[in-house]
C-alpha cells in the first residue's frame, strides 16, 4: 500500500483514513480510558464507603406549608434568642428545619456534636445557597423542594451559614448561625456568641 | 478540484469578482463570506470591550480593599459581564469561525449571503435589546436569571432573537457544506479543522434548542401566561449554559488544529482517533447540565452520577485524546522540519515570538492543566459538596473559557488580520507579548480565585465582610491575601485583553495593508506562519522520527504522563478534603 505523507488539519484526507493508530496513540488511549473508569468508579464507591453524599430525602413541598412546619419546629424546641432570631435546640435524631428567605436563614440551630439529625432545607421565595462556614458544606436551596439531609456535626463550635446563591440586592446580608455544643451540652470556650444566648 | 474562478456558479454571487485567491494559503476566499467574517469579528470585539470593562469593575469590587461599586450596580455589571462574554463575545466569534471553516477552508462560496446578514441583524438586535435591559436596571437577575427572579420580558426576548440568529448561521453553515460537496470544491473528506467546526455547529444546534426550551417558556412566564418550576428551569437553563461552553470546547480544539497547522505545520497523527474524539463530544457533552445540579434537591444520585460523568467520562476521554494529539502533532510537525534534537528540542526551537503559536500553547496548557483538571474534579458528585457556588467555580471556568477559549480565539485573530482583513498586525512587539500577559494573568487569577474558594468564599457576592448582616462573620485572614493576588492577576489579564482590542481595532481600521512584498524574513506585523509558512513534508522526512519506547512523539508522551500525575494528585486530594467535613447522607 502506498502511503501518503503526513498532513495537517487543513488538508482534506483522501482515500481510506480509517487506519490503525500509531502505537503511542493506542497506549495513551488505553491509559486515558482506564483513568476515566477510575473517575467513574469513585462516585458509586463513595456512596458505598464514604461519609459525605448528597442523596438525601427529596420531595416537593409547598413553600407556605414548609414555612408553617418551620414555625411549628421553632415553637416546639425554642431555647433562647440570638440577635432577634430564635435559637432552637432539637433532640438528637430528630428532623430539623431551616428556611431561607430574602434575606435571612431562620431559625438559629443548636445541635450536639456527634448526634445525627435530618436537616430539611427549603426556600420561601427564590433560590438560595446553603454554605456552612468554616466547614465548607454547600447545598442549593430551591423553592418548592424539601431537601432532607442526614447530618452529623463532627466538631463543636460556632458556624455561619452564608447564602451563596444570588437572591437579590440584600444577598450579602443573608447570614445565619448554627451552634454545635460538646457531647455534654456545653459550648467550647472560644465561641463567644454562645454566651449571648439568653 | 475545480478552481473557484472557473466554477459556473461563482458568478451567482455577482460577477467574476466573487472570489479572491489568498497568496499565502492558496485558498479561494468568497468575498461575501469574508465580509460576514469581518462583521461578526467586529461584533465579537465590541462585546469583548463591554465585557472587559465590566470585568475590571467587578474585580475592583470583589477586591475588598477597593470595593468600588455599590450592591445594585455590582450585580447589574455582573449580569452584563457574564452574558456579554459567555454568550455574545464567544458566539459572535464562533459565527466568524463557522463562516471561515465552511467557506474559505473548503474553497467554497457560502450558501446565502443575504440570509447571513439577516442572521447577523437578528443577533445584533437581540444582543442590543438584552444589553439595554441590563444597563437600564430592568434585568438584575444575573446571567442565569434563575426564576422566580424576574427580568423585563424584553430581556428574555432579546436573548431569544440572538439565539435564533445564531441558529440561522448554523443552518447556513450546513447548507454551505452541502454546496461545497456538490460543487466539488475539495476532494476527499472534510479537513479535520472543518470537521471540528461541524462538531461545534451540531453542539450549537443542540444548545440553542435547549435555549429555546428555556427562554420561550420563561418569556411567557414573565408576561404571566405560563407557570414554571424553579428546579426544571435550572436543569433546562444549564442544558443551554453548560452546552454552550461545549460549543467553545469543540471550536477551540478545531482552532488548536488550525493554529498548529498555520504556525508549525502540525500533523494529524490519525484522522480516525481525532474524529472519533469529536464525535464523543457530540454524543455525551450535553449531559453536563448536571454539573450545576449536583447538590440540588430535584435529582437522584444515580441521575447525577450518570450525567455528571458524561456517561462514564466519555467526553473527558475525548479531551484527553485531543490533549495528546494536538501537542503530538506539533511535536511531529517540528521534528519533520529538522527540529529533532532530544526529547524537547522541538519545544526550544518553536516560534515563541509568533502570537499565534504562543496562544496555542498557552491555551492547551492552561485549559488542560487548570481548567480541565479542576473541572472534572469539581464536577464529581460528592466533591461538589465542598465546591458548589464558591469561588472555586469561577476559578475553574475562567481557566477554561478565558485562558483556554479566548486565548485560542486571540491567537487565531493574529492570522485572520493578514489573511482575511489583509492588514498587517499593528504594534507588533505588543502583539508578541499579548498572549503571555493575557493567559498568564488569567492563570494567576484562576488559581488564586480557586484557593479563596477553598476557604468557602462565595461567588456572586458583593460583600464578604457581610456588612448589615445579623451576625458577625470573618473569613480566614489568608483570604484577603489570596484575593489581592487574584486581583493583580486579573488586572494583568485586563491589560492583555485591552492590548488585544487596541491591536485588532488599530490594525483593521488604521493598519497598513498586507501585500506579498511584506513577506520577507524579519518582517514586523506578520506572524511567522505567514512570512515563512511551514514547508510541505515528504515521506522521506518521516524517516527521522524517533522510534523508541515512547513512540514517535516522545516529548508529548512525557508531558501527558506528567499531566496525568498532576490530575490524579489533585483529584484524590479533593476526596481527602471532602472526608474531613461533617458526615452527610
Amino acid at each position: 500500500m502506498s502511503r501518503e505523507p503526513m498532513h495537517t488539519g487543513l488538508v482534506s484526507p483522501r482515500g481510506n483514513w480509517w487506519v490503525p493508530a500509531h502505537k503511542s496513540e493506542k497506549v495513551w488511549f488505553a491509559i486515558a480510558f482506564g483513568w476515566c473508569m477510575v473517575l467513574f468508579a469513585m462516585m458509586p464507591l463513595w456512596h458505598w464507603k464514604g461519609g459525605q453524599n448528597a442523596s438525601g430525602i427529596r420531595r416537593r413541598v409547598d413553600p407556605a406549608a414548609f414555612e408553617a412546619r418551620v414555625n411549628e419546629f421553632v415553637t416546639d424546641y425554642k431555647v433562647g434568642e440570638l440577635n432577634g432570631f430564635p435559637v432552637v435546640e432539637p433532640p438528637p435524631g430528630s428532623d430539623i428545619y431551616l428556611i431561607g428567605r430574602m434575606w435571612s436563614w431562620y431559625p438559629v440551630l443548636k445541635l450536639k456534636k456527634g448526634a445525627k439529625y435530618t436537616l430539611h432545607l427549603s426556600s420561601k421565595d427564590v433560590n438560595h445557597g446553603f454554605s456552612l462556614y468554616p466547614v465548607n458544606i454547600n447545598f442549593q436551596v430551591v423553592p418548592g423542594y424539601d431537601y432532607g439531609l442526614v447530618i452529623v456535626p463532627t466538631a463543636a463550635g460556632d458556624f455561619g451559614i452564608i447564602c451563596n446563591e444570588f437572591c437579590g440586592v440584600g444577598h450579602h446580608t443573608m447570614l445565619g448561625k448554627v451552634l454545635v455544643t460538646n457531647e455534654d451540652g456545653t459550648m467550647p470556650g472560644s465561641a463567644a456568641s454562645a454566651a449571648e444566648v439568653k | 478540484m475545480i478552481p473557484a474562478m472557473d466554477r459556473p456558479d461563482s458568478a451567482m454571487n455577482g460577477a467574476s469578482g466573487a472570489f479572491r485567491i489568498c497568496p499565502v494559503t492558496g485558498l479561494s476566499l468568497h468575498r461575501p463570506a469574508e465580509r460576514l467574517i469581518k462583521a461578526n469579528a467586529v461584533a465579537a470585539t465590541i462585546a469583548l470591550l463591554i465585557g472587559g470593562i465590566s470585568a475590571i469593575l467587578i474585580l475592583l469590587t470583589r477586591w475588598q480593599a477597593v470595593h468600588l461599586l455599590g450592591p445594585t450596580m455590582f450585580y447589574r455589571v455582573l449580569t452584563a459581564h457574564g452574558l456579554t462574554m459567555l454568550i455574545f463575545f464567544i458566539i459572535f466569534f464562533e459565527m466568524a469561525v463557522l463562516y471561515f471553516a465552511a467557506g474559505p477552508l473548503l474553497n467554497s462560496r457560502i450558501a446565502a449571503p443575504k440570509f447571513g446578514w439577516f442572521s447577523y441583524a437578528l443577533m445584533t438586535a437581540g444582543a442590543l435589546l438584552a444589553e439595554v435591559m441590563i444597563w437600564t436596571g430592568r434585568a438584575d437577575v444575573l446571567m442565569t436569571s434563575y426564576i422566580p427572579l424576574r427580568a423585563h420580558p424584553l430581556y428574555y426576548l432579546g436573548i431569544i432573537f440572538f439565539a435564533v440568529g445564531a441558529l440561522c448561521v448554523c443552518g447556513q453553515f450546513f447548507a454551505t457544506l452541502v454546496i461545497a460537496k456538490r460543487e466539488r470544491t475539495y476532494e476527499g473528506s472534510l479537513p479535520l479543522v472543518t470537521y471540528g467546526a461541524v462538531t461545534a455547529a451540531i453542539i450549537a444546534v443542540i444548545t440553542l434548542l435547549h435555549g429555546a426550551a428555556t427562554y420561550i417558556p420563561t418569556f411567557l412566564w414573565s408576561i404571566g401566561v405560563m407557570k414554571m418550576d424553579p428546579q426544571i428551569y435550572r436543569m433546562l437553563w444549564w442544558a443551554l449554559g453548560h452546552s454552550s461552553q461545549q460549543i467553545n470546547v469543540a471550536a477551540m480544539v478545531a482552532i488548536w488544529y488550525l493554529l498548529g497547522a498555520f504556525t508549525v505545520g502540525a500533523v494529524v497523527l490519525n484522522e480516525k482517533i481525532s474524529r472519533t474524539a469529536f464525535v464523543l463530544y457530540i454524543l455525551f457533552i450535553s449531559l453536563a447540565s448536571a454539573h450545576h445540579l449536583l447538590v440540588d434537591p430535584g435529582f437522584s444520585s444515580s441521575w447525577k452520577v450518570v450525567n455528571t460523568s458524561y456517561f462514564m467520562y466519555m467526553a473527558v476521554l475525548a479531551s484527553l485524546l485531543h490533549g495528546f494529539t494536538v501537542p503530538a502533532g506539533v511535536e511531529i510537525g517540528q521534528r519533520l522540519r529538522g527540529f529533532n534534537q532530544g526529547l524537547f528540542g522541538w519545544v526550544k526551537r518553536a516560534p515563541w515570538g509568533d502570537p499565534g503559536f504562543s496562544s496555542l500553547v498557552l491555551s492547551v496548557v492552561v485549559f488542560g492543566f487548570v481548567g480541565g483538571i479542576t473541572g472534572v474534579t469539581i464536577g464529581t458528585e460528592q466533591i461538589n459538596i465542598v465546591v458548589h457556588n464558591t469561588l472555586r467555580v469561577p476559578g475553574h471556568f475562567h481557566a477554561t473559557v478565558v485562558s483556554g477559549t479566548a486565548t485560542a480565539f486571540m491567537g487565531l485573530t493574529y492570522y485572520l488580520i493578514p489573511l482575511v482583513f489583509q492588514k498587517k498586525v499593528a504594534f507588533w512587539r505588543l502583539a508578541q507579548i499579548q498572549p503571555y500577559l493575557f493567559a498568564g494573568g488569567m492563570l494567576i487569577f484562576s488559581i488564586f480565585m480557586s484557593f479563596a474558594g477553598g476557604y468557602g468564599v462565595p461567588r456572586r457576592h458583593w460583600d464578604i465582610a457581610f456588612t448589615g448582616a445579623p451576625f458577625e462573620q470573618a473569613f480566614d485572614p489568608a483570604v484577603d491575601a489570596l484575593m489581592g493576588i487574584m486581583a493583580l492577576g486579573g488586572l494583568l489579564a485586563a491589560v492583555g485583553g485591552g492590548l488585544y482590542i487596541l491591536i485588532t481595532v488599530w490594525s483593521v481600521f488604521f493598519g497598513k495593508p498586507f501585500t506579498e512584498a511584506d513577506r520577507v524574513p524579519g518582517a514586523k506585523g506578520l506572524p511567522q506562519g505567514i512570512v515563512r509558512p511551514p514547508r510541505p513534508t515528504t515521506l522521506e522526512d518521516e524517516a527521522v522520527l524517533p522510534k523508541g519506547r515512547l513512540g514517535n512523539a516522545p516529548g508529548t508522551m512525557v508531558l501527558v504522563l506528567v499531566f496525568l500525575l498532576v490530575f490524579a494528585v489533585y483529584y484524590f486530594a479533593n476526596w481527602k478534603l471532602l472526608s474531613f467535613v461533617w458526615k452527610i447522607g
